[in-house]
């Protein structure tokens, strides 16, 4: 989905030159946290917001939320100043922070019930939210223990449940699966995709979950030393980034010396057999041409798969200060960023 | 959404706001046995232990001689204050010296005590727990939390002070009903010093430790940092045995006066510095 070019109006944050400067360790040093950040994020959407550790994320949540100010640019979030009307826009956002943060002396019930008081939720209406979500989060049977005992994938539905507490239109959500177990996982990729079918919030997603954000987000900005490096749907990255298509090829009754191919193929590779295939073309247009080719040479040709590149490759590829300029060779096989 | 914005011309806070953010620090706080264990103990001490002890025992320290000490010690006190034993035999004098002239001062440790207590949980132990991200980003205004905080401190030791006094009031005159042939406690001076003094004192022991949270990154730390409140009060000890400060209810009044002062002084302070982009930055 590409919606760069919606217009600025449906914009529900805006940020022009978006800077924070924090003193260094020593004296006269300085640490840019964020530096001229320059963005919008559409009514609706899922906004994947990458980078390393320290790359500048959660201070860019901070400032969006009015809790931090910058030190230069400008912003609009929800149509607000968040420097002059902090508290009043802090009403209609969430946030879960990066650890959940929770009062562990105090029950799950206590958690929310304060903090639906502290968002401002009506005082009739807070013991029937904090019922509603205790139950859709299935914590309802345990909402009077202290969140103390709780398992670290309880905690983390608990504090997302306090994150969505006064129903905000915009969430923000910081490492929300991190040293989650799979089940865990899936609960929350579950309720981001809930959420975001609603239609009516938008969700700005920290991850250096590179699958994670490929699965749940619309569009993503992967961030490095507090620049935003990209944007765009991950597709769309990876079409900027990767010139030519890499293939997988299944034949059967292939002698490789008897094939010829096109002379724009790169990094060929034949298994022994003869019945795999692995090269670079510089266009998709020379796919046909290229198994015209292979039957010619007397090969049966069973599949062809294009290897689409995937966020993992766009981001170590941006990460890297240059997208490779074919595909081969340049697949990461971890999930997740550990730098 | 009702009950969150103040109305124009009002205070620059919620009520709502403040009471829940006081009671969410003291339901915390109190659930922590470093911070409840000592608030029990102490005023234990002070206002069953060894008024109880001195009430017991103050005939038989009459007749064992320390009469003489006393009268030593009564001539070196200001003339207003001997003048208060008149009437009173040696027995009586030296219960009235020491649980009604001695323990005046001591007593306003329980509320300082109290209130440094909770505010070093309440202030550094948030940032120990590491609870405070998730508060910063609720439409609480800075004016909120810090008054809030200060809430869950000021009030609790207001209500120690004001507990513990009534106890110390039953303990005193049950244990000399027996040397003083009936109630004699509480003075005027000692209303006025639980009403008026003890709460500002509360309030300027807040005051430290905001000071100090800001320079320590621990609980203990700042709890034991915050001991240093108790200082002036001992010198008020000190000042009353040796007869350079006579506690009378004027004095109580004019000390209460300039610590209230003090805590103006500080509230000013805490409202313009107290600011969660300074806080979260240190986070």
């Amino acid at each position: 989905m590409n919606t760069d070019t919606r217009a600025a109006d449906d914009a529900v944050i805006h940020t022009e030159s978006l800077s924070r400067v924090f003193d260094g360790p020593s004296r006269g040093q300085e640490i840019v946290a964020v530096d001229e950040l320059t963005l919008d994020v559409h009514r609706g959407e899922v906004f994947g917001f990458l980078g390393h550790n320290g790359a500048g994320k959660t201070t860019t949540v901070r400032l969006l939320n009015g809790v931090l100010a910058p030190t230069t640019g400008r912003m609009r979030v929800l149509g607000l100043d968040p420097v002059e009307d902090g508290a009043a826009l802090r009403r209609h956002t969430g946030v879960l922070t990066e650890t959940p943060s929770l009062d562990e002396k105090l029950s799950a019930q206590e958690n929310l019930t304060i903090y639906a008081r502290l968002y401002g939720v009506a005082e009739a209406s807070v013991e029937g939210r904090v019922r509603e979500l205790l139950g859709e989060f299935g914590l309802d049977t345990r909402a009077k223990e202290r969140v103390g005992g709780y398992s670290r994938g309880m905690k983390q539905r608990l504090a997302l449940a306090r994150t969505l507490l006064h129903n905000p239109s915009l969430i923000f959500l910081d490492e929300p699966t991190a040293g989650l177990d799979p089940v865990a996982t899936r609960g929350v990729h579950d309720l981001v995709q809930r959420l975001s079918r609603r239609g009516d919030h938008t969700i700005f997603l920290c991850t250096h979950n590179l699958m994670e954000a490929q699965k749940l987000c619309h569009r993503v900005g992967v961030m490095e030393h507090g620049r935003l490096v990209a944007v765009g749907a991950p597709d769309e990255l990876a079409r900027e980034l990767w010139q030519g298509v890499r293939l997988e090829l299944a034949l059967d009754g292939c002698d490789a010396e008897r094939v010829s191919l096109p002379d724009q193929a790169r990094d060929v590779v034949w298994d022994e057999g003869g019945q795999q295939l692995s090269l670079w073309l510089p266009q998709r247009e020379a796919i046909p041409d290229l198994v015209a080719s292979l039957v010619d040479g007397g090969c049966r040709v069973y599949r062809v798969s294009p290897q689409e590149p995937t966020l993992e490759d766009v981001y170590f590829a941006l990460h890297e200060g240059a997208a490779p300029d074919n595909g081969a060779g340049s697949r990461v096989t971890e999930g997740e960023v550990t730098a | 959404m009702s009950g969150q914005t103040t109305s124009a011309g009002g205070p620059p806070f919620n009520w709502r706001t403040l009471w829940t953010l006081a009671l969410r620090d003291l339901k915390v706080v109190m659930r922590s046995r470093a911070v409840v264990l000592p608030m029990i103990i102490v005023p234990l001490i002070f206002v069953v232990i060894i008024p109880a002890v001195i009430g017991a025992f103050a005939p038989q320290m009459a007749a064992a001689g320390e009469v003489e000490d006393l009268a030593s010690f009564l001539e070196m006190m200001p003339a207003p204050m001997r003048e208060t034993f008149a009437g009173y035999d040696e027995a009586q004098i030296m219960v009235v010296v020491m649980l009604e002239h001695l323990f005046a001062p001591m007593f306003l440790i329980i509320p300082l005590m109290v209130a440094a207590t909770i505010a070093a949980g309440s202030f550094v132990g948030e940032k120990e727990r590491k609870t405070l991200e998730p508060l910063l980003y609720t439409p609480t205004t800075d004016t909120e939390l810090f008054l809030g905080k200060l809430l869950a401190s000021w009030v609790p030791a207001f209500l120690v002070g004001l507990g513990a006094f009534v106890l110390y009031a039953v303990v005193v005159n049950v244990s000399t009903w027996r040397v003083m042939g009936g109630i004699f406690f509480p003075s005027a001076m000692w209303v006025a010093l639980v009403l008026w003094l003890a709460p500002a004192a509360a309030g300027v022991g807040l005051g430290v430790i905001i000071l100090i949270s800001s320079k320590v990154s621990t609980f203990q730390d700042a709890y034991q940092l915050g001991a240093l409140v108790v200082i002036p009060v001992l010198l008020l000890v000190f000042g009353q045995v040796a007869g350079v400060l006579y506690l009378n209810v004027l004095a109580v009044l004019l000390m209460g006066l300039l610590l209230w002062l003090v805590d103006a002084v500080i509230l000013w302070y805490g409202i313009h510095t107290f600011q969660r982009s300074e806080i979260i930055a240190r986070l």
